[in-house]
This record gives structure tokens, sequence and C-alpha cells, in this order.
């Protein structure tokens, strides 16, 4: 098992704090907190995988299109409940 | 070899930092401080895992490729925190404060 399956392996594991602040967060922007983590790790398995397997060269173009999906999600979710949705 | 053992130790770098971020996720008081714990925390352990990533490929495409990912994620992760906290103020929540009943007192 080479280093990079096995960082990938405990980032699963630390990214299960994350869903579980998403299912349960007080308030939304809590959830909103744990799906922004959630799209930052899930980037990073995705290359630290692609390591794993000898294919970085195609999973890094996944991985970058991940972050930018994500970023940009994150960004029009915080507009979106700045300007007032339900704020339980 | 010597980059797998490079790569190694800058993974568990990364991952402590990882590992910080999620402590904080689970044991802060409140919304902002949990947001305080995770923007730098994570920001760190993002650049550390992808600096081992690069020296796992070497000198390649991909590991420009790689680059622009840290430099991206560098940039993108506080911009967004830094917008949720300001959607959060601004929508009237409340930092957190040790005892409600002793608010003025400096």
């Amino acid at each position: 098992m080479s280093v990079a399956i096995a960082a990938a392996i405990v980032l699963l594991a630390l990214v299960l704090v994350y869903v579980y602040r998403l299912a349960m967060g007080p308030t939304v922007f809590d959830r909103l907190l744990g799906l922004s983590g959630f799209g930052t790790k899930t980037t990073l398995v995705l290359l630290l995988a692609g390591a794993g397997y000898e294919r970085l060269d195609m999973f890094v173009d996944l991985g970058l299109a991940y972050a930018l999906l994500s970023f940009v999600g994150a960004i029009a979710a915080a507009r979106y409940f700045e300007r007032g949705g339900q704020h339980r | 070899m010597i980059a797998e053992i490079v790569a190694g130790v800058l993974f568990a770098g990364g991952l402590f930092f990882h590992g910080v971020a999620a402590l904080g996720v689970v044991r802060m008081p409140d919304f902002y401080t949990r947001l305080h714990a995770v923007s730098k925390a994570e920001t760190a352990g993002v650049v550390l895992t992808l600096a081992g990533l690069i020296v796992l490929a070497g000198v390649s495409l991909t590991a420009l490729k790689l680059l622009f990912v840290g430099l991206f994620l560098f940039v993108a992760n506080p911009t967004s925190t830094h917008a949720i906290a300001r959607a959060a103020l601004r929508t009237g929540q409340k930092p957190w404060r040790r005892r409600p009943d002793h608010q003025e007192s400096p």
C-alpha cells in the first residue's frame, strides 16, 4: 500500500467530522461550513487516490474542476443566505 | 524511494493540520470559532498535502497542474470562508461570549 493511499484513507475518516457538522449544524452557516470543508477534502482525496493508482495525470484535471465548482458553490450559497433565506 | 519518504513526511504534516481542523469543527462552542479553526488549519493542511503530491509527481506537467490547484485552493479557501462569515454576520448571528450576563464588563 502506497503512502498516498494511506493518507487518503485517513482523510476519508476525517471527512466524517464534516458530515456530522453538515447533518447536525445548529445554523445553516454551520452546514455551509461543513459543505465547504467537505469539498476541499474531496479534492484532496481525489488527488491522493490518483497518485496511489499511478494515474495522477488524469485525476489532477478532475481535482481542479472539483475545486473550482466547490468554490463557486460555496460563494453562491453564502450570497443566497446573506440576502435572506431560511436561517435555521 | 527518497521522494516517497519526503512525501510521507509532508502528508503527515498536512494530516496533522487536517486533524486540528476536524477537532475544531467538533469542539468549538459557536459558529465563528468553528469557522476560524477550519479556515487556517485547513488551508495549511491543503498546501502541505499538495506539496507532498508535487514531490511524488516529480518534474512534469502534472506537477505544474498540482501547483496551480494548490495556489487556487490557497486563495479560494480563505475567500469562501470570509464570504460565509460575512453572510452570518449580516444576518445577525451573535458571536459567542463566555458569560452572557457580564457582556459589558471588559
